[in-house]
């Protein structure tokens, strides 16, 4: 039978945009990679060990009514489901490939929307592979669905909202870090004041000045970092800072690394979706109608896959791409939903106001972007900038070709780890623009299916 | 190097290595492994160097264990299921001998 929406990603994004589908009557699936619903920011928010503490904050606890919105919408979930391909049929609507631990199968869908969110902006440092070296995203998923804090010697590095929310729910929960290094650039702020008028008027300021406050109480942070090594033979043992002319090594078993999130590519790159570089967020973001449809008619972005923007834009977003796709599907019953739209959009335009502010201030450096050569960039093919920066200088032409040459982007991850870093470093060897050397090419299967998955699903397709 | 805020309600017992180990309901096997204080899952295929999670959510693949023998399993997506045997340091691109679909 054809779903009349598919939902890939059951985080903000994805549970409005079921709850608005179902409450017109559509028949609606959500697959998501996950164990239970909530996204990244809403992880474990409905049964997490801290779903109802004060330590992640009264923004997480917010989560929780539109969990229970959409798990009492009808829609069906399906929990530990991979996407690995959408394929439009010749006709309207796609085909999708699903696949769990044991088995793949295909279902059509009439409209499909991605809402798989964001991933962690690259951060090649001397060191980032040690075990012991993990994302500070990583680190608020092991709190958020296992109550799970470090223990040791911990320092948190890098820059933006994330790091400071972090350590913040790490000092309610009584966690000590032995650090923060932050590397927002000194000349930042000045860039960033321009924006600053829009700034005040958003709601993100208020809660980032309680943020910064929180989080800094009782912890030490060295503010103008510009260089960062993690050390250790074969697990990390101290961390390296550089800022200013202090140049100091603080002993740690845990170093968390965060300097913004990016969205994810890779699904909507491989189903045909166009992208385009943004020079203000260093990333590269899916060409959209205000309703967040893409260039190919039926398929749908929402939430932070379409451009970094936070839960509430999220939400806003799916409730709109929901509604424009009602509207295909039932035209007249159109004006009933101007209110719900109208509401959504306004939501949309307060939580962006002075976006520019943070998308400024918290650019990160360019050494931590395009790292000297000894270091890694491609984490799967362990390649580091300098071997690529050679084929650059003897004429690689872009990120695929460089893919063939050295393997870089070539492992499990797909390219999620190094495609930014690879396409940066084209553009400072040649002088090009990112947007003119483009995005390693992404194809279906978007994560490793197994031949066994593969085998079992030509059986269904037989029966 | 990691431990728990609150003392788990619904306990399940898996063996990582042959050694059993008490792990809550709803834990991650990347979470179990932190928490017994071992961050090196796997080695490479190419150094050799350890590795361990890193993104936490399903993106790098660098926190790969075999779970009831299905080698190359992401640890930081897979939950704790009571029985389930986990064994490190296969990350290594290997085909498992013998293994029928």
């Amino acid at each position: 039978m054809t779903i009349d929406l598919l939902i890939i990603g059951v985080g903000p994004a994805g549970m409005a945009a079921a709850i608005t589908a179902r409450q017109a009557g559509l028949s609606v699936v959500v697959a998501d990679e996950n164990a239970a619903v909530g996204g990244q920011v809403y992880r474990s928010v409905a049964s997490g060990p801290l779903a109802h503490s004060n330590v992640l904050g009264d923004d997480y606890r917010a989560g929780r009514a539109l969990a229970e919105a959409f798990a009492g919408s009808g829609a069906q979930y399906l929990p530990e489901t991979t996407v690995f391909m959408i394929e439009r049929l010749e006709g309207p609507g796609f085909v999708v490939g699903l696949a769990t631990a044991k088995q793949a199968q295909m279902r059509e869908a009439r409209h499909v929307l991605i809402a798989t969110g964001a991933l962690e902006r690259p951060f090649p440092i001397p060191g980032w592979t040690l075990p012991g070296v993990m994302t500070a995203g990583a680190a608020q998923t092991l709190l958020k669905s296992s109550a799970i804090v470090p223990e040791g010697p911990t320092v948190l590095a890098g820059s933006g909202p994330l790091l400071y929310l972090l350590a913040a729910q790490y000092a309610r929960a009584g966690v000590r870090l032995a650090a923060i290094l932050d590397t927002t650039p000194r000349g930042n702020w000045l860039k960033a004041l321009r924006h600053l008028p829009a700034f005040l008027t958003s709601p993100y300021l208020l809660k980032g000045l309680m943020l910064l406050r929180v989080a800094a109480k009782g912890h030490r942070i060295i503010r103008h970092v510009s260089a960062l090594e993690a050390i250790g033979e074969g697990q990390l043992t101290s961390v390296r800072a550089v800022a200013g002319r202090r140049d100091i090594t603080i002993p740690a078993t845990t170093l968390l690394l965060h300097q913004g999130v990016v969205p994810q590519v890779n699904l909507a790159m491989a189903s045909g979706v166009e992208h385009r570089w943004s020079e203000a967020r260093l990333a590269f973001e899916p060409n959209l109608t205000p309703d967040g449809e893409t260039n190919v008619p039926g398929l749908f972005i929402a939430g932070d896959s379409g451009g970094i923007a936070g839960a509430e834009v999220a939400q806003a977003s799916g409730t709109l791409a929901a509604l424009s796709i009602l509207d295909r599907i039932d035209m007249a019953g159109s004006s009933n939903r101007e209110p719900t739209r109208s509401n959504a959009r306004s939501t949309l335009a307060r939580s962006l106001r002075g976006r520019a502010f943070l998308d400024a201030l918290y650019r990160p450096a360019p050494q931590f972007r395009r790292p000297n050569d000894e270091v890694i960039i491609c984490r799967c093919e362990e390649i580091t900038a300098g071997e690529i920066r050679r084929h650059i200088k003897r004429g690689a032409q872009g990120p695929n070709q460089m893919k063939a040459f050295t393997r870089a982007g070539m492992g499990p991850c797909q390219g999620r780890s190094c495609g930014l870093t690879l396409t940066e470093l084209f553009a400072e060897q040649t002088g090009h623009d990112p947007q003119e050397i483009g995005h390693l090419r992404l194809r279906a299967p978007v994560k490793p299916v197994t031949i066994a998955q593969m085998a079992g699903l030509a059986e269904t397709k037989q029966n | 190097m990691f431990r728990r805020l609150l003392e788990p309600t619904h306990a399940v017992t898996i063996r990582i290595d042959g050694n059993y180990v008490t792990a809550a309901k709803g834990d991650t096997i990347a979470a179990v492994l932190l928490l017994a204080g071992n961050p090196r899952f796997r080695t490479t295929s190419k150094s050799g160097l350890p590795r361990g999670p890193y993104c936490g959510m399903g993106v790098c693949f660098d926190c790969l264990v075999t779970i009831d023998g299905e080698p190359n399993r992401q640890a930081c997506l897979a939950k704790v299921r009571e029985g389930m045997e986990v064994t490190t340091g296969l990350g290594s691109p290997q085909l498992a001998a013998g293994k029928q679909p």
